[in-house]
């Protein structure tokens, strides 16, 4: 199915490409001098991947030894207006944790994802195929 | 009769499907939610539990599941596949002749939707600003058809297949023109339509086509046409727990609550017993809440990290 690894390939390029491009231009909105509080606008965007790489920063490691405080304090997007292509992404830290770093570790945790389910998808179908070889 | 899980990991890792509504929906494993279970995001952990088992794959169709992965990025990969990942499909259409009773954009329209067989990962984009297109970016294709009457036809027929010739527009007629050195590169490619028998127009004697058709490169996000799939969906994997043995006559109704081959009666110590066999088959349907007496001594769930996708691909 050349389609379905073509499609996980560009799961590796949507996640890096689109975002990368935006990050450096759109950081708004910070609240004051509190650098851990801020909205970045991505252009381009929508829930494809404002929602998985919330789900990336929410599970993100503490670096605090204690048990139950987290680096993010609240993490969420949203969609300005369906009309235009963008979300603003807003996170808020704990600690003095400057926002962008969860936010960098949580687009590398999403690509490494996106990686090792295109390895493991691939190897599963080459082996799928073998299989199916020897029958027809 | 699996034993029942804890009430902690059901509310992590099942979705309940209650008789009026559905509980446990959202992710709720974030660090720090469960005192005492570490959540924290752990590349080794996940590619330990990942898991990808294929079930079916032919040229149409891929049925595969996804297990220990969240709903968002399952959720995003569907996406992806919908909207972003590139086809060609026709964009431009030259209509150099058009006597049908089809109009001009009702047949463009039709065209663009046209399946088109052709590796996408072998094309460029087309720059926005070039109108003629280059080798490397567009495929060339031709409809040329005319149609005339049979001179061979018998004397009071009324059949329009014995009468007319070529009064059917398919899209098996679309020829491929190759641009450049395309004749070289995809000699033993055959770029066309992927299927031959998608009627486009009708046509009578004296009515012609003579059309030429440019294809580029996509994405779904742009028009629906360049989409690769035909539909791409996932379900979770059901659950069905029965809380008590359940016997005899009941048994018999239970079976039939369910999709076949989920419930099977097996014969033990002479009684026959419901026992769930494949809850993978069924559609959830919770016929057997409606039930009084059986509602109590079920339980419908579904598995939050197991993801039955299926893929229908257009070629």
């Amino acid at each position: 199915m050349t389609h379905m690894i073509c499609g996980q390939q560009h799961i590796h390029a949507a996640s890096t490409g689109h975002v990368e491009r935006a990050i450096d231009a759109n950081m708004v909105r910070t609240d004051g001098a509190d650098e851990g509080c801020v909205t970045f606008v991505l252009h381009e965007e929508d829930h494809t991947l404002g929602n998985s790489l919330r789900y990336m920063i929410m599970k993100s490691l503490s670096r605090v030894v204690c048990f139950y405080s987290q680096d993010v304090e609240f993490c969420g997007y949203s969609i300005t207006h369906p009309s235009e292509s963008k979300i603003n992404f807003r996170i808020q830290t704990r600690d003095g944790v400057a926002a962008s770093e969860p936010l960098r570790s949580g687009l590398n945790n999403l690509t490494e994802v996106c990686k090792h389910v295109l390895h493991t998808f691939e190897a599963r179908m080459q082996a799928f195929r073998d299989k199916e070889e020897p029958m027809s | 009769m699996a034993a029942p899980m804890s009430n902690v990991d059901e509310i992590r890792d099942r979705v309940i499907l209650g008789e009026f509504g559905v509980r446990n929906v959202h992710t709720t494993d974030y660090p720090g939610n469960y005192p005492g279970y570490d959540d924290t995001w752990d590349l080794e952990k996940f590619k330990k539990n990942f898991r990808i088992d294929i079930v079916n794959s032919d040229e149409n169709m891929l049925e595969f599941d996804m297990i220990g992965i969240d709903a968002a990025i399952a959720n995003a990969f569907r996406r992806i596949l919908l909207a972003e990942v590139p086809t060609m499909a026709i964009e431009k259409v030259f209509v150099y002749n058009n006597t049908s009773i089809i109009q001009d954009e009702i047949l463009a329209h039709r065209l663009g939707l046209v399946p088109i067989k052709a590796d996408p990962r072998l094309f460029e984009y087309r720059n926005p600003e070039d109108q003629e297109g280059t080798e490397i970016d567009t495929i060339q294709l031709q409809l040329k058809v005319k149609c005339t009457r049979n001179p061979r036809a018998p004397k009071d027929s009324s059949d329009p297949k014995e009468l007319y010739l070529n009064h059917m527009v398919y899209s098996g007629d679309i020829k491929w023109l190759p641009i450049g050195n395309q004749a070289d590169v995809f000699a033993d490619a055959k770029i066309g339509p992927v299927h031959g028998d998608i009627l486009l127009a009708q046509l009578r004697p004296g009515q012609e086509l003579d059309i030429v058709m440019h294809c580029v490169k996509g994405i779904g996000k742009d028009h629906a046409k360049f989409s690769p799939v035909a539909t791409a969906s996932y379900r979770l994997l059901p659950e069905i727990t029965l809380l008590q043995t359940i016997e005899g006559e009941q048994a018999e109704r239970l079976k039939r609550c369910f999709s076949p081959g989920v419930i099977e009666i097996q014969n033990v110590n002479g009684r026959k017993v419901a026992k769930v066999v494949n809850s993978r088959l069924d559609t959830c349907s919770r016929e057997v809440l409606r039930h009084d007496d059986l509602k109590s001594l079920v339980k419908l769930g579904r598995v939050r990290d197991h993801f039955i996708c299926t893929f229908k691909n257009t070629g």
